[in-house]
């Protein structure tokens, strides 16, 4: 099959992007998307061209890395997938496909569809984990807790912190992708512990990084490719409302 | 008793929580001159590909051998189809660096230099799995030499020559790798024949 792309291309952040035009004419319709961009790179680089630079690791729908826009939708118009999942099948011969990066003030591009996503790492860093500096983790078994809620938990974690979520959202807000996190742990007996300080410490990292404020549009939860439910969002609200009132002083 | 049985089950869980702020490599300083020459060597094999401007892409070098590979080193190998991917491997190498295109700078955001290096060194890591695989003649676990089976095709292994895990020196790129073997001891089984049938 035959298509036509309007990819952006940005040389960096301080620098002007625009759409450039390609036509791929040997297209398969088994090929992932990804590998319908590597036959584009390969000919723009026997052109003696620059390649155009997109993030992969993984092609299998764990890494969060293969972002980008397809036709108006972060990962693409298929839901509940990533980029890397998303099979040339779902498009007609013909077709124009625009492919833009993430766009959001605390995700700076770094090269054509490229985005810098270290502001994700950092709210990670700021409370994102269970403090155990060393040794044995406990034997899980030896934890009573209610399947119910463990499958909630399971669902959070499933969270891939790839970023579609900033993405969708008209306010560029990272509240899933936070209270993903925040919800997998607090909900859990290790993560309990330090929930208090956790919530309120990725929250303000959260709005040091720039991300703007929910205001329940929820195109997070329709574009999240691993289907991470708004319920969170409401969880970590009322974490964080209860940090607010009942934390120690030095929390 | 009591006590012995108390500190071996008891201090993992409780005295790591202290010693963790106290145990710890601070950062390293880089104007060593270990680290200025590690910079170096990253740099120098960075311009060299760079500088090499052919007309072949990394992702084509790649996939031929990749195919080598597939064809020759697979499971199921053989001496001369080894010996053979060896001198193709080697033939690759030499055109990889005559002749390959790496697009762009090394002051930049560029994917294609970090897989040029990556490539250069599964050139290398493919030549030494098929020298490996042509050093040990026996049939053992996922390296299935035709050259030695049993009668109904069931890997024939030496325990005799083989017991040992090959660890391998790099010695140049030139020069044959060299061997280190480290000898598979076994004080309280006997070696059998792992067999399905
Ligand atoms: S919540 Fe969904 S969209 Fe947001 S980072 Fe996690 S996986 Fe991606
Ligand atoms: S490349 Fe890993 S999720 Fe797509």
């Amino acid at each position: 099959m035959k298509v036509t792309l309007k990819i952006w291309r940005q040389s960096g952040n301080d620098k002007k992007g625009q759409f450039v035009e390609y036509k791929l004419d040997n297209v398969k319709k088994e090929m992932s998307f990804l590998e319908m961009l590597d036959v584009l790179n390969e000919q723009l680089i026997q052109k003696k061209e620059q390649p155009v630079a997109f993030e992969h690791d993984c092609r299998e729908g764990i890494c969060g890395t293969c972002n980008m826009v397809i036709n108006g939708f972060p990962h693409g118009p298929q839901q509940g997938t990533t980029t890397c999942q998303l099979h040339m099948r779902h498009f007609k011969d013909g077709d124009t496909i625009w492919i833009e990066p993430f766009r959001a003030k605390a995700f700076p591009i770094i090269r054509d569809l490229v985005v810098d996503r270290a502001a994700f790492d950092r709210i990670i860093q700021a409370g994102g984990y269970v403090s155990v500096n060393t040794g044995q983790a406990q034997d899980a078994n030896a934890i009573p807790i209610q399947k119910e809620i463990v499958s909630e938990a399971f669902d959070a974690a499933a969270c891939i912190g790839c970023g579609a979520c900033v993405a969708a959202c008209p306010n560029a807000s990272a509240m899933l992708f936070v209270s993903a996190k925040v919800s997998h742990l607090s909900m859990l007996p290790q993560g309990k512990v330090e929930a208090k300080k956790r919530a309120q410490a990725m929250v303000k990292q959260m709005d040091e990084e720039g991300f703007g404020r929910c205001s329940n549009v929820t195109a997070c939860e329709a574009e999240c490719p691993k289907g991470i439910s708004v319920a969170n969002i409401a969880r970590l609200n009322r974490e964080y409302l209860g940090s607010v009132f009942t934390s120690e002083v030095n929390a | 008793m009591q006590g012995l049985a108390d500190g071996y089950f008891v201090i993992p869980y409780t005295i790591g929580n202290f010693l963790a702020n106290e145990i710890r490599t601070s950062s390293i300083n880089t104007s060593l001159p270990e680290f200025e020459q590690a910079e170096n060597e990253v740099r120098d094999r960075i311009n060299k590909l760079l500088s090499v401007k052919g007309n072949q892409s990394v992702e084509s070098f790649h996939r031929r051998l990749g195919k080598i590979m597939w064809d020759y080193c697979g499971m199921s190998r053989n001496a001369d189809g080894l010996s053979k991917a060896r001198k193709m491997i080697q033939a690759l190498r030499e055109e990889f660096y005559r002749d390959v295109f790496v697009p762009g700078t090394d002051k930049e955001y560029n994917p294609e230099v970090e897989k040029a290096l990556r490539v250069a060194d599964f050139i290398e890591l493919g030549e030494l799995m098929c020298v490996d695989a042509l050093t040990r003649n026996e049939s053992c676990g996922g390296h299935f030499r035709e050259e030695y089976q049993e009668e109904g095709g069931e890997a024939k292994r030496d325990d005799e020559n083989y017991a040992f895990v090959s660890a391998w020196q790099f010695n140049g790129m030139d020069s044959d790798p060299i061997l280190h073997k480290e000898e598979l001891i076994f004080e309280n089984v006997e070696l059998k024949t792992r067999s399905y049938k």
